[in-house]
Parts: C-alpha cells; sequence; structure tokens
C-alpha cells in the first residue's frame, strides 16, 4: 500500500485542515482532532511572533490550541502578495514556529484571493534553496505543476474552485492531468465544500485533500470534520480497489460491423 | 475614466430618484442574482427594499460566514490630536469650536499605547484633525516608528495627502488609510465645510486615487450618514468602490458607517453638550438594511462598525454582514491615559471595554480576532 510520505514524513490520514474561521480556537481544535487530521496549516499573519507583543496579555492563542503530537504545524504566507514578501514572511515563520515547512500562498487579488502562479514559481525556486520544505497553492495549471515539481516543491496544491466558494472540483479536467503527470504528490485545496466533493478528488487518485471553509462555517464543525474524515478514506479505499470503469458507449443492438464477422 | 469623470456624468437628483423609483420587482431581481451591479444595490437600498430586510440579513449572513468565517476583528481607535484648521460644521474639533488643542508628543503616545495594550489590542487607527504645520507626515512618521513595536496592524485617518507621502507611511509601517468623503453631495458638501483645506471637494474625492496609486494595502471609505440623503450618498460611495476595486486591483477596501452623534460646543468659554440636528436621520432599521446591501453587493469588503452605535445595535449586527468592530474607544487625545477628561470629537455610544465586547463576540459563537495581520508583509 503506498503510504504518503511528504519530505520523509509519513501520514497516516489524507485529510488537512486549514484553521481559520472558526467560531472559537476551541471549536477548531475540536474539529481537527475529529478530522484526524495530521497536517494543519495556520495562517503567519494569525501568530504573534513579536516578542514584545508577548509581554502584554495575548488573547489570540491558535497555538496552544494545536499542540497536541500527532499534528504537524504548517504555516502560511496568506496576506504575501509577491516572492519577496512570501520568502520574508516565510524565514520569519520558520524562526518564530521552529518548521521549515511552508505553505506558500501567493495572492495579489484581495478579492478572489487568486494564487500568482509567476510569483509562485519565483518563491519556490528561492525557498527550496534555503532549505524549506515547500507547498505551493496554485491554479490547476498542469504546465506551472510540472515547473514546480522542477523547483523543488515537496507537494503541488491545485485549486478545486475558487478558494472559500465550497463549490467543488470544478477545475476537474485539469487536477486529472496533474495527478496523472506528477511526481510529487498532488493535494487538492481550496473550494471542497461537501464530503462528496472531498471523497471524488481522492477517487480521481488525489493524494490528500485540504479543507477549510467548509467544515469551519458548517452548522456543527465537529460532525462535518467527522465526515470529511470518513469521506475521504471512502474515496482512497476507492481509488485503490479501482472501480470499474464508466461505459462510454453503448452496446449497440444493431452492431454496424457484423458483416466483418 | 477617472473617478472624477465618473462621478461629474452622475446627477444626484437623478439616482435619488431612481432609488426611489426602485419596484419590489427591482428587489427580488436583485436578490436572486449571483453577481450583483450597482442598479441592483440601488434596489437593495431603496424604500423598496425594507419589506426585504430579513431575506437581506440571510442571505448577507451566509455571504458573511462563507468569506470571512465566524469571526470579528478588532480594533481601537488612538486620536494622536484635535488641531485642525477645518470647519466642519458637525465636528466637535472644528477650527470655530474654542476648546483646548492637543497634539500628543512623544512621552504622551508612549502613555496612551501602554494604557491600550493592557487591553490586548493588535490593531490600532490612528486619527488627527487637519494641521499641516504640527501634524505632518514627519509627525506621523514619529508616531508610527513609536506604535510599531507594540501593533502587527496600524491604519490612519487623518488629512488627504499626496501620493508620495502616503508612500512614505506605507514604508513605515502603515497597512490601511481610511478618508470617507462625507457626502458626495458637491453643493452640501461645500456648506459643512465653508473653510480649510478641506473645503476642496474633488481634492477629497480623488484621495482614494492617490492612496491606490501609492501601493497602500487597504483603502477606508464611508460617508457621514446624517449629513444628506443617505440612499443616495451610499450609491455614490458604492460605486467609488466599484471603481477602486478594479483600479487598484491589488488593494483591499473596508466600508464604515459613521451616524452622526452629538457633539460638545464651547460657547463663551463653557462647554456644553448640544445635539446638533441633521438634514436626514437614519434608523437602524435602514442601518441594518445598508450594511446588509453592501455586503450581497460586494463579497469581499470588509465592514466596520465603531462605537457610535448603541449596545444593543452592535450586539445584534455582528450576524448581518459586519467584519470589525472597535471597542472601549476614546475620541479625544490621551483619552486612554494622558487626559482623560479633555474634550472627544464626538460622544461614543457604545462604552463597554475590550473585554466586554470580546466576551460578547464569543457568545454568539463567533471568535474575537486580535491580530490578523503581520508586520513582515509590510
Amino acid at each position: 500500500m503506498k503510504k504518503l510520505i511528504i519530505a520523509g514524513k509519513e501520514f497516516q490520514s489524507r485529510l488537512f485542515l486549514g484553521t481559520g474561521k472558526f467560531g472559537s480556537s476551541k471549536q477548531m481544535e475540536d474539529a481537527v482532532l475529529a478530522s484526524g487530521s495530521e497536517l494543519v496549516t495556520v495562517a503567519l499573519k494569525r501568530i504573534d511572533t513579536s516578542k514584545v507583543l508577548k509581554t502584554f496579555e495575548v488573547y489570540d492563542d491558535i497555538l496552544k490550541h494545536l499542540a497536541h503530537p500527532h499534528i504537524k504545524l504548517l504555516p502560511n504566507t496568506s496576506g504575501a502578495r509577491n516572492a519577496k514578501e512570501a520568502v520574508f514572511a516565510a524565514q520569519l515563520s520558520r524562526e518564530a514556529l521552529e518548521t521549515n515547512w511552508l505553505k506558500l500562498e501567493i495572492h495579489p487579488d484581495p478579492k478572489y484571493l487568486m494564487p500568482d502562479p509567476i510569483e509562485t514559481l519565483k518563491a519556490t525556486e528561492e525557498l527550496t534553496k534555503l532549505g524549506f520544505v515547500v507547498l505551493p497553492y496554485i491554479h490547476a495549471d498542469p504546465v506551472l505543476c510540472k515547473r514546480l515539481e522542477d523547483a523543488g516543491a515537496a507537494v503541488v496544491m491545485p485549486l478545486g474552485s475558487p478558494i472559500g466558494s465550497n463549490k467543488g472540483l470544478k477545475t476537474i479536467d485539469f487536477l486529472e492531468i496533474i495527478i496523472e503527470q506528477s511526481k510529487i504528490p498532488v493535494i487538492i485545496d481550496a473550494g471542497i465544500g461537501a464530503p462528496s466533493d472531498a471523497a471524488k478528488a481522492m477517487e480521481l487518485g488525489a493524494d490528500a485533500v485540504l479543507v477549510n471553509t467548509a467544515i469551519a462555517v458548517a452548522g456543527n464543525p465537529i460532525e462535518m470534520a467527522r465526515a470529511f474524515k470518513m469521506a475521504v478514506e471512502a474515496g482512497r479505499m476507492a481509488y485503490k480497489a479501482k472501480p470499474g470503469t464508466i461505459k462510454q458507449i453503448a452496446e449497440a443492438s444493431s452492431p454496424l460491423t457484423a458483416f466483418l464477422y | 475614466m477617472t473617478f472624477k469623470e465618473i462621478y461629474d456624468l452622475q446627477s444626484w437628483d437623478e439616482v435619488k430618484k431612481s432609488i426611489c423609483d426602485k419596484s419590489s420587482h427591482d428587489v427580488e431581481t436583485a436578490l436572486s442574482s449571483n453577481r450583483r451591479t450597482p442598479e441592483d444595490f440601488k434596489a437593495m437600498i431603496s424604500p423598496a427594499a425594507a419589506p426585504y430586510l430579513e431575506q437581506m440579513a440571510q442571505l448577507s449572513h451566509q455571504l458573511t460566514q462563507k468569506r470571512f468565517g465566524k469571526t470579528i476583528q478588532l480594533y481601537v481607535p488612538m486620536y494622536l490630536s484635535n488641531e485642525c484648521n477645518n470647519i466642519c460644521t458637525y465636528c466637535g474639533f472644528s477650527l470655530d469650536n474654542k476648546i483646548k488643542r492637543k497634539t500628543l508628543t512623544t512621552d504622551e503616545i508612549l502613555r496612551e499605547i501602554t494604557e491600550i495594550k493592557k487591553h490586548g489590542f493588535n490593531h490600532i487607527l490612528l486619527v488627527t484633525g487637519e494641521a499641516k504645520q504640527r501634524v505632518n507626515v514627519d509627525y506621523f512618521i514619529k508616531a508610527i516608528e513609536i506604535i510599531k513595536p507594540y501593533f502587527a496592524n496600524i491604519s490612519i485617518e487623518v488629512q488627504p495627502l499626496e501620493q508620495n507621502e502616503y508612500e512614505e507611511l506605507q514604508h513605515s509601517g502603515i497597512y490601511a488609510v481610511l478618508v470617507y468623503q462625507e457626502t458626495y453631495h458637491k453643493e452640501k458638501y461645500k456648506e459643512y465645510h465653508p473653510r480649510g483645506k478641506k473645503s476642496d471637494f474633488y481634492y477629497r474625492l480623488e484621495t482614494p486615487d492617490r492612496i491606490g496609486n501609492a501601493g497602500m494595502h487597504k483603502i477606508g471609505l464611508g460617508v457621514l450618514l446624517g449629513l444628506e440623503d443617505w440612499r443616495t450618498d451610499s450609491f455614490f460611495c458604492a460605486l467609488h468602490l466599484d471603481y477602486l476595486q478594479k483600479k487598484y486591483w491589488q488593494t483591499k477596501y473596508s466600508i464604515s458607517f459613521p451616524r452622526i452623534r452629538p457633539i460638545e460646543v464651547a460657547k463663551n468659554g463653557n462647554i456644553s453638550k448640544v445635539f446638533k440636528t441633521f438634514e436626514v436621520s437614519v434608523t437602524d432599521k435602514e442601518l441594518a438594511q445598508l450594511i446588509c446591501a453592501y455586503r450581497l453587493f460586494n463579497e469581499d469588503v470588509e465592514l466596520s462598525i465603531s462605537t457610535r452605535e448603541s449596545e444593543k445595535f452592535r450586539n445584534n449586527i455582528i450576524k448581518l454582514g459586519v467584519t470589525s468592530m472597535s471597542a472601549g474607544s476614546k475620541t479625544n487625545p490621551g483619552g486612554y491615559a494622558v487626559e482623560p477628561e479633555s474634550l472627544e470629537q464626538f460622544e461614543i455610544s457604545d462604552e463597554r471595554n475590550a473585554n466586554q465586547i470580546a466576551k460578547l463576540i464569543s457568545s454568539i459563537n463567533y471568535e474575537p480576532v486580535w491580530k490578523d495581520w503581520d508586520k513582515s508583509f509590510l
């Protein structure tokens, strides 16, 4: 059985979680635990990294709620508009959180938060040279995925649909090409709105999915996290079981080639 | 096209009439649309939309949660100076109001920050009047240098500046600039601002362009609700937002909804509270309608509510589309520690402190967010 290994680390769970948008840090923690996730991403901008700020009472305590031995933190650069800002933020995050793993997010467009392919490639090249394990968030662009692979990215994280939209796998045709061609793990990130979308992504052969809004904004985030856990497991199991192919052509009752036999 | 050109093509009276003429059919079309236009915005702020308020609130609630999650950002304003060379007939800092003027010194800024930090704030908004001789970019930069180590996110609401000045401020650590047009009614604007640099309507109108060109991360817009017909004014503001967002696509935007508050006026050396009557008041229902309309018009714009609003309104508006709130605000320079008794720019309504507001937010299963930015991005 092929395990999911990223930069030498093995993951049992193929469901990764985002930590934003929850109604409280406690609720976020409960959802993360219910999901069984072992990799959660945290926005660097939400974390107090400055020593000066720490001398005052700090209300934000996301990190405290993620301090479980089986959970690996994946800081992200959300807020960065270009490679330069992202590289700077990455270095700060490595120092503050003591991890060289990084979810690279560069979206110069604050409206739809569309990832910038040019700056993302540039930053990936720089960050891998600096020793980072880079997990770039990008469009479902097969060529860009190969370029990132060449640049040393640990995985690629193409989007299923616009971030936070819950629209599911709108980019499915491109995701299939990416999965087919990729030599590094493919993690479908953004737009996964329901457990069925996650199951579908796994059935396609994605190595993992990253979910945030669909869980955080659900009426019951903890139950929804459980549902996603099961869907990801089911999807992966189905992928491995090799589903029968969908018949594209019906068997004709009056064959056209009968005269040849 | 510049916004001045767009603005000049519009007639206030025609816009006002077209908003009033919107029908329930127009409202329903707007509400069922996926991508709403400025005409849809008109329908949603029209009197015809009043019966649809609950439906708008539900939609706004869903869209806001989808985009921003169950979170409310908290910020605190800090008034650095009440010196002002403008006459604004609705403002406590107006030049013709004979009050004691004050601009905080380095030491006083530090004392204020120390007090503010006790409450947990990480996002701060610096506010001044307009007195360029003393309170200028050099002063701002000095203030920012003092403040920067203590806050993750610094915004300013000061007099309109030149593009190069905004660039300097951005380099020194400013994240956002707030500049409200007050009213988009050109003639009324001149009546409310008879003297001082602020009386130049178009210079103010084109300020967001200078901020955008300077590459600032966020621009805050708004009108002072109560100066003119709020519907027409808000339509122009929405149009301004739409124009800016297309032009400066790398910039974030926020809208504030200041409703006119009572101000203190000095007469013969005595300060007395006066309720100025303004032309058009905005009811709570109308303000809620406006907030929902903005959200349905623009899914990603930040919507901010200050302590001008009452406890009851603030308790309940959180779920209707708002994304940030101030708390425990003082609207006088030195109000937190240095000179708590000095004259305020306006009287706040919700006097609860930051801790109480954070508890309120948590009590409805939202997360109060104190830090959502990092200086490393500047």
